[in-house]
């Protein structure tokens, strides 16, 4: 910082030494994003965001797709304040941006999920601690992304980025990663392909290193929309991919980089389960508000999911109210997070991918008690999975790469389904909007998809159906010329009526759609025109 | 062009010679990988003190055993944002055992200086005025204090935060 703001490094020089670091030039300002490794945060963690986000900011900050933190308004001079406050609770914006290999993210249940095989932020800090600073991947042809997940539900979306990896067992019971490589949205997008069915936990290292050399060496680095692995994959094809990764591995393995198992242990104990107390399966008190407080009980519809341990939920907390910035949240949340979680919660706090915040161990009969703290903090939206829960990326409010907005539709959307009965009645619906073809709203992959692109200077919204980020990966298939800002809500109520008219007992709507197919929708969509 | 080797500035001793002109000219020349495979024969005969320069994305298994007969060899940072030549280091000196001298050339600055160390290079070039290349030297000793402990192992003979924790806990155990 001293040597640009003294002129001794140009912009040139200094852009992509600021990426690396998390800051970025936006449409208005400078941008900082915070790395949240693999979405964990602590109490004191999130108090200081909070203070952050008042003292250097406009008292807000923006929750990521990737689980991270951006502040949309620090001044470049105040930047290294920001980055020692951070520094003095162990966070940072090292490798947040940048061609390097970015912060690592995990399925947000982590350690509180029923179907893991094993809590897969052990080996998302193995993986963070391996790439930060590392040497040799510093300046990749682009940036690189790694999600893992512990469990066969992929709430990581494996299948859409760089690397993908998904723990499993092989037949003889051993963990290991089934891994997914060239995965990705933005304007090519792919869902990646298997190029190992079992790879042994303590060779993850070595097999992820010669992954990334093979890419250093070939990715395409004369145009950067082509420089991204998936388009080496998909160029070379996932066998041969494979099969060069393969011979890559076999000259790797077996050295330093296999990790000690008191390494792993070491790491492993800071990922240890909270004391959970032995609980009956039920409990009356909680039982007793879900039937008499029916806010509560809709909320608890939609918000808690299914814990490991007897007696505790997990709880999500919807960062998209009505007429809301998806994933935006004031300094007083995330206070008001932070004391929930300190209080009822083992001091967990959670970001998720969809841009939502988990409280990942809550006792059954703490419930209510949280809930009327998040409600009291304007945090109690009872919409998770439900239409409203858009994925939004900033659009052409914020980012100088987008074509349209983004968050006004979205706000429009949630506004044309604000009747919560409805929204339960619809039932899971992921849409998600990307502002232009770099997909940061993850369009590809909305069960509604929304692209916003610019026409002779209007703002125009191209619609997909039918994508999943999930484990039945799949990419939206585009349903017909797009519709104006003033039509696109109309549109998308047009496509839920279709869905809801159409539907069998107990259907989501990506189910219905990819058993009907485009057809009734287009119909329902183009018939009048 | 001087360069910075050992934690000095020093006047560069090699000169890259290009294809066309004879080597008789200067006492350590570099040469091309094209120039080497076209005329190797002849050059071994000449028993001459070679470098090679290696094209960032030729991979250092296409010359082979010969390595070893060149001196020095430079890799190539196009840009600084172009980072194959990482790569190539560590192939030289983890896999082929290359023991010479390792030089990166081109747009390199302090920013890179610790990486580039890590990855096994012992000289970079360095350009500018005095106030300049002073500057570059002071960027490179602070390029090499800032980071205590790495968190991977790479070419350098760093250890790795993780293999000093086992030192560590080996030591506790013999104790």
């Amino acid at each position: 910082m001293a040597r640009r703001l003294s002129g001794d490094l140009d912009e040139d020089r200094f852009k992509p030494l600021r990426l690396m670091n998390g800051v970025y030039l936006q449409l208005h300002a400078y941008m900082l994003r915070v790395a949240i490794p693999y979405g964990t945060l602590d109490s004191r963690e999130m108090c200081r965001l909070a203070r952050i986000a008042r003292v250097y900011d406009r008292g807000y900050g923006h929750f990521t797709t990737r689980q991270n933190i951006q502040f949309n308004w620090p001044k470049l001079a105040e930047v290294p304040d920001i980055l020692a406050d951070l520094a003095e609770v162990e966070m940072h914006a090292i490798q947040t941006s940048g061609n390097c290999i970015r912060n690592v993210t995990a399925d947000h249940f982590a350690g509180a999920a029923a179907d893991e095989v094993e809590d897969p932020r052990i080996h998302a800090e193995v993986i963070r601690q391996w790439s930060t600073l590392h040497p040799e991947f510093s300046f990749l042809p682009r940036k690189f992304k790694i999600a893992v997940t512990g469990a066969a539900r992929d709430r990581a979306a494996i299948n859409v980025h760089d690397i993908g990896l998904q723990m499993l067992r092989n037949e003889a019971g051993e963990p290991g990663f089934r891994v997914v490589v060239g995965g990705g949205l933005g304007r090519t997008p792919i869902v990646g392909p298997t190029i190992r069915e079992f790879l042994p936990k303590a060779e993850l290292l070595s097999y992820l290193e010669a992954i990334l050399r093979v890419y250093n060496r070939l990715g395409r680095r004369d145009n950067p929309f082509k420089a991204r692995i998936k388009i080496l994959v998909a160029s070379v094809g996932g066998d041969v991919f494979a099969a060069m990764v393969e011979e890559e591995w076999q000259a790797l393995r077996g050295g330093s980089l296999d990790l000690p198992e008191e390494e792993v242990a070491r790491i492993a104990a800071y990922f240890a389960s909270p004391p959970f107390e032995a609980l009956p399966a039920q409990d009356t008190g909680f039982e007793a508000m879900r039937f008499e407080d029916r806010d509560f009980a809709r909320w608890c519809r939609t918000n808690l999911h299914a814990h490991k341990q007897q007696g505790y939920a997990i709880l999500s907390i919807s960062l998209k109210p009505v007429g809301g910035v998806p994933g935006d949240a004031t300094a007083e949340q995330m206070e008001a997070v932070a004391d929930l979680a300190e209080r009822y919660g083992q001091d967990e706090i959670r970001v998720s991918h969809e841009q939502n915040l988990v409280l990942p161990h809550i006792r059954l009969r703490d419930v209510h008690a949280v809930w009327q703290g998040l409600v009291a903090a304007g945090l109690g939206a009872a919409n998770i999975g439900l239409v409203s829960d858009i994925i939004s990326c900033p659009g052409l409010d914020y980012c100088n790469l987008a074509n349209a907005r983004s968050i006004p539709v979205a706000q429009r959307i949630a506004t044309r389904f604000a009747d919560l009965d409805r929204q339960h009645d619809i039932g899971e619906l992921k849409l998600k909007i990307s502002g232009c073809i770099n997909a940061c709203g993850h369009h590809h992959v909305g069960h509604i998809g929304i692209l916003g692109v610019d026409k002779k200077g209007s703002e125009f919204y191209q619609i997909t159906l039918g994508g999943s980020a999930g484990e039945d990966a799949s990419l939206g298939d585009i349903v017909g010329p797009a519709f104006s800002y003033d039509d696109v809500v109309d549109a998308v109520e047009t496509l839920v009526e279709t869905y809801v008219g159409l539907r069998e007992k107990g259907e989501r709507f990506l189910d219905a759609y990819r058993r009907l197919g485009p057809a009734p929708f287009k119909e329902a969509l183009y018939a009048g025109h | 062009m001087p360069v910075i080797k050992d934690g000095q500035l020093v006047e560069d001793d090699w000169t890259f010679m290009p294809d066309s002109v004879p080597l008789d000219e200067v006492s350590r020349p570099v040469i091309s990988l094209a120039r080497w495979q076209g005329e190797s024969r002849a050059l071994r005969v000449r028993n001459l003190r070679l470098g090679l320069r290696l094209p960032n994305d030729a991979d250092p298994a296409a010359v082979g055993a010969e390595l070893h007969r060149f001196a020095l060899i430079e890799l190539e940072f196009p840009t600084f944002r172009d980072g194959r030549a990482y790569s190539q280091a560590r192939l030289l000196r983890e896999r082929h055992g290359y023991l010479g001298e390792l030089r990166a050339v081109g747009a390199i600055g302090r920013d890179q200086y610790f990486f580039l160390d890590r990855c096994g290079f012992d000289s970079v070039t360095v350009a500018g005025d005095e106030a300049e290349l002073a500057r570059a030297l002071e960027g490179w000793f602070e390029a090499m204090a800032e980071i205590s402990v790495p968190m991977q192992p790479a070419s350098d003979r760093r250890p790795p935060a993780s293999s000093l924790r086992e030192r560590r806990r080996a030591a506790a155990g013999a104790s």
